[in-house]
């Protein structure tokens, strides 16, 4: 009988086994091999033996062949890493904030509350890709936001005419827009799940609710926080979607968009662009880069949370 | 509890003296105002969550030259003429086939999700249910996986793909399908959700199962199965919508010419909407662009308020467990 079943999980495993090894370990392993790997050519895997150039080259440490294209080597460490940490510092900590003050809203109003919860969620849903495209129409130099507020022929987002702050001013609105449906969820039910006990002691203390709300609420919705913030710092430094609905990726031929990159846009460009300048081995790089730093920002987050979140 | 709180109440009262009366009053305003501004508060933000919305559908409405020129109500023309200008030609598009790519993305989709609904389902099973040697160290390792970055998967997984020969600019329409489906059928986030599910079902349910006669197999489909079906729709739903916004992969693995082998968002991003004017000069159209947002996400919209109540649920359930 235990022998039986022993193989039968194996069994039960398999399909799960194989597309696991395929798709996601044999890739970790191959890629993290890939970004040591000098000149790697991905069509015959050729390559030039080991080395930490990769890495050099897409940290900005490693000197450049003269009369290759410059630009396109110090894209990473000028562009994409600063880029990153910027709309993921923004954005992070305002829409946690924000997600939390409409959750608590939602929690004190009774009437319309789960009309409100549908709206809140919309975006969820929704391609970001397609309303990347409707922001970008609104905020277009000529569109309805300019119109509305009397700002005659200011470009937010023309490729060209832009200034890297206008453009990042606009990231960030909108990938805040994104982020906020899935926080607000969470905190949501949390909240919903607290004790009415709780709320009930602090009125007979005669305690004003925003006290209840800061002294009593929050501690105990501290896991949600906690897991809410280290799933969208994770996400904020994975930011992508959100650029490419509101830039339009196929007319950016002209080059000018580099200031834009992110970590991940820097990847799939290079995964992406013609096959003349395509570096698999900068981008295998770059991931390992992502990943270090994302596995750094969740131990962190971890540390803090032994000391300050309540269970 | 209930009597605590009398006596507790009975103790405070006496202790404000004369001014219940006016403190309640107090209260009363507070509450009111406090109430008023928390639906001020919110109601901004919806107007803010919802107005891209609006002005999606508002946009593709209106003509041309009133949206360029930041139109807000679609007030220009006819409208029942610029409804059936804008959309008629946004589905007729040469890079937006409409029709087409929303069969391609529901066969995409409908691959993904029900490809993998039968491997989380054998998987949760074998994680739950079945005793084996390194059953732990396994799941262990399959959750480790999540933390990954799916960047350093999509690198090798294009590399494997366009070894395999499915991924090169004369590709077909199956090895586009193939290459789509093919690496999202192992979803291990999904076989966590079910696998705490199963956990839940007693075991008395499987001995009793076992005593009449019944092989594992069975026992999986005739009862686990149709106990999870909450649990199976929210997978469904999620993994379907998932799949229907996916950019990056598609955007990376589609190297055919043809528009027609596309999904939707590659194409709603790729294609550039223009219009051959008089003057044999081509024309940026926005209304088109934005008719074809509107095509794009109404279809989801539609399936989300049908099963609003899966969908939340699940993801709040899924959010607080992990």
């Amino acid at each position: 009988m235990e022998r039986k079943s022993n193989w039968k999980g194996w069994l039960y495993l398999s399909p799960a086994l194989i597309l696991i090894t395929l798709f996601t370990l044999f890739p970790i392993i191959n890629t993290f091999i890939i970004s040591f790997m000098k000149d790697y050519n991905y069509s015959s895997g050729a390559n030039q033996g080991f080395t930490f150039e990769n890495y050099g080259i897409v940290l900005g440490l490693t000197p450049l062949v003269p009369g290759e294209d410059q630009t396109r080597m110090t894209e990473f460490i000028r562009y994409a890493l600063p880029n990153t940490l910027l709309i993921t510092f923004v954005t992070v900590p305002i829409s946690v904030f924000l997600s939390l003050m409409i959750a608590v809203g939602l929690n004190r109003i009774k009437k319309v509350r789960s009309f409100f919860q549908t709206i809140f969620f919309l975006p969820y849903v929704t391609n970001t890709i397609a309303v990347g495209m409707v922001f970008a129409q609104i905020f277009s130099s000529t569109g309805l936001f300019n119109s509305i507020f009397g700002l005659d022929e200011f470009h937010w987002l023309e490729v060209g005419q832009t200034t890297w702050g206008r453009s990042m001013f606009l990231i960030c609105l909108y990938v805040i827009w994104t982020a906020l449906p899935f926080k607000i969820l969470i905190f949501a039910s949390a909240l919903q799940n607290i004790d009415k006990q709780y709320y009930d002691a602090a009125r007979i203390d005669s305690s004003p609710r925003w006290k209840t709300d800061l002294k009593i609420v929050f501690p105990m919705i501290s896991p949600q926080i906690l897991y809410v913030s280290v799933t969208s710092f994770i996400s904020g430094f994975k930011e992508y979607n959100a650029i490419i609905g509101l830039f339009n990726r196929s007319y950016t031929s002209d080059g000018n968009l580099s200031d834009l990159y992110t970590v991940v846009y820097y990847i799939y460009d290079q995964i992406q662009s013609d096959s003349a300048v395509r570096h698999l081995d900068y981008a295998a790089a770059g991931s390992v880069i992502l990943f270090v730093i994302i596995l750094i920002f969740t131990l962190i987050q971890m540390q803090v949370s032994k000391k300050r979140v309540h269970y | 509890m209930e009597k605590d709180i009398q006596t507790h109440l009975t103790l405070i009262i006496p202790h404000r003296k004369g001014d219940i009366k006016k403190t309640e009053k107090r209260d009363r305003i507070l509450h009111v105002l406090s109430l008023i501004v928390i639906y001020l508060f919110l109601s901004f933000f919806a107007f803010i969550v919802i107005f891209p919305f609006y002005y999606m559908i508002a946009a593709s409405f209106m003509t041309e030259s009133q949206l360029t020129t930041g139109g807000f109500f679609p007030t220009d023309g006819n409208i029942l003429e610029n409804i059936a200008f804008n959309y008629s030609h946004t589905v007729t598009n040469e890079g937006f086939p409409y029709f087409r790519l929303v069969l391609n993305t529901i066969v995409v989709g409908l691959g993904t999700t029900c490809g993998s609904l039968v491997i989380t389902i054998l998987s949760a099973f074998a994680f739950s249910k079945l005793e084996f040697k390194g059953r732990e160290i396994l799941f262990t390792i399959f959750l480790a996986t999540m933390m990954i970055p799916g960047e350093m998967m999509v690198i090798t997984n294009y590399i494997t793909m366009s070894n395999l020969d499915l991924a090169y600019a004369d590709q077909n329409q199956f090895q586009v399908y193939l290459t789509l489906i093919l690496p999202f059928l192992c979803n291990v986030f999904y076989i966590y959700l079910l696998r705490q599910n199963f956990k839940q079902i007693p075991n008395e349910l499987y001995l009793a199962a076992k005593v009449d006669g019944k092989s594992d197999w069975q026992y999986l489909w005739k009862v686990m199965v149709p106990l999870a079906m909450p649990t199976l729709i929210t997978i469904f739903i999620l993994q379907f919508i998932e799949s229907w916004n996916s950019y990056v992969w598609p955007r990376t693995i589609i190297l055919s010419n043809n528009p027609e082998f596309s999904v939707l968002s590659v194409a709603l991003r790729g294609t550039a909407f223009r219009y051959l004017d008089r003057l044999d000069q081509w024309r940026p159209m926005y209304t088109w662009q934005m008719a074809a947002t509107v095509l794009t996400t109404v279809p989801l919209l539609i399936l989300f308020i049908f099963f609003r109540k899966y969908i939340m649920r699940g993801i709040a359930r899924a959010g607080i467990k992990g």
